[in-house]
């Protein structure tokens, strides 16, 4: 089944504090790859979460649709996955331990066997996450979310912390969802692909 | 439930994962407990009367020790923005956490109390109301220390404040819990005790999760 998830998000501020990081923000993300940029403390990080339902617009909403259907609003959370700044990983459990909580809790679309594999993690499979590098956990957090086969992904700063190889990697994955019909938005300073719609905050 | 027991099982591996578990809560436990005739001096009838209060107020102070982490480390690491989007509400998850922080401390509490009561010199007549107030009371520790815990997740150092938080409302379990084993030792009936023991429990499962639940999101937001 092609996901064909459209995000529609109409008027949307942040107010952190007495400080209002951005209002008015309307924008639209159909299948494919939807970059947010802007400098850093515009509120891309607020916005992905105001996006995923963790935190609450300040005004306006955000919809979801499959097609032309709707989504109802408290199903929002099973169609996508959030991919935090954080990378939200137990370091005192193994990598493939941390990947079967997230098939437990979440339910996966593949083993984190093959996921790990995917990642180029099948090494580090058995060692806890304390050991791993900055750049392996986020090679584990992307495997999670590839794991999980969710049709939105909201990724913040996929590539932080990677070498050369790791950001190909994650062209390549994203490029496989989105080829596969999938919703990609990210907020990024490194643009993942020249294709690529924009969303802009100031 | 698949997720209730998904979350459950990995807070119990985390927890015997980080600093020995159960054990640091039960060594706490002990420590205190022998502190306390040190303190007292050697009058073996004074420390078996106080028995029963020393075990509870001891107890307590051990399940304080590791309610910080219920909540903080999923804070921290992001874990808990999962939490929140997973598929089960955020009560029962709380509930779930609740019950691992019970498994790991009031439960091990209750196991060791016995064997502490035995160097307090505690008069046997005690020993049968001990245990069943530490069963019936511990999760209401657990319980309402989640609901501190809760309020107290985002903030740097929030141990402390989380202490000044929970502690007053363990006063009525620490009342009932130590009142059933001092009826027993003195020949009362520690029955009504106990029962209002288990009411306060009751009360803690059904405020916990809602109460919880409403700090995380206020955290969150």
């Amino acid at each position: 089944m092609v996901p064909n998830i459209t995000l529609d998000a109409r008027d949307l501020a942040c107010r952190r504090g007495e400080r209002v990081l951005f209002s008015g923000l309307s924008f639209s993300a159909g299948p494919g790859l939807t970059e947010i940029v802007g400098p850093n403390g515009a509120g891309k990080t607020s916005l992905l979460r105001i996006l995923s339902g963790v935190m609450a617009s300040a005004a306006g909403r955000v919809q979801m649709s499959r097609g032309e259907v709707l989504l109802e609003a408290g199903s929002y959370a099973a169609v996508l996955h959030y991919m935090a700044h954080a990378d939200a990983l137990k370091p005192q459990m193994t990598a493939r331990e941390n990947l079967a909580f997230a098939a437990a809790w979440f339910g996966a679309g593949m083993s984190p066997e093959a996921a790990l594999e995917r990642l180029r993690l099948s090494r580090q499979s058995h060692l806890p996450v304390a050991y791993l590098s900055a750049g392996q956990r986020r090679r584990l957090a992307l495997a999670r979310c590839y794991m999980l086969a969710r049709p939105l992904w909201l990724l913040d700063e996929p590539v932080a912390s990677l070498d050369a190889a790791g950001r190909a990697l994650v062209a390549e994955l994203v490029a496989g969802h989105v080829m596969g019909g999938g919703t990609v938005v990210a907020a990024t300073h490194d643009a993942l692909s020249p294709d690529a719609r924009r969303v802009e905050i100031a | 439930m698949s997720g209730f027991i998904a979350l459950l099982r990995r807070d119990l591996v985390l927890a015997f994962r980080l600093g020995g578990g159960p054990f640091l809560g039960v060594g706490f436990f002990l420590t205190v407990t022998t502190l306390l005739p040190l303190g007292v001096g050697a009058r073996l009838e004074l420390l078996g009367q106080a028995a029963g209060g020393f075990l509870w107020v001891a107890a307590s102070l051990s399940a304080l020790l590791s309610l910080e982490r219920i909540f903080q480390a999923d804070v921290e690491d992001g874990s808990l923005d999962q939490i929140l989007l997973g598929p089960l509400p955020l009560e029962a998850s709380v509930l779930a956490k609740a019950l691992a922080h019970w498994l790991t401390t009031g439960l091990p509490l209750t196991a060791a109390a016995p064997a502490l009561a035995l160097l307090l010199n505690m008069p046997v007549a005690g020993y049968g109301p001990l245990l069943l107030s530490l069963l019936i009371g511990s999760p209401a520790l657990s319980l309402i220390g989640t609901i501190g815990a809760a309020l107290t997740a985002g903030l740097r150092r929030g141990g402390l404040l989380l202490s000044l938080v929970v502690l007053p409302l363990f006063v009525p379990v620490v009342i009932f819990g130590a009142g059933a084993v001092a009826a027993a030792i003195n020949g009362f009936n520690p029955v009504p005790a106990l029962l209002f023991l288990g009411a306060t429990s009751l009360v803690a499962l059904v405020v916990t999760p809602p109460a919880a639940a409403a700090a995380l999101r206020i955290h969150l937001s």
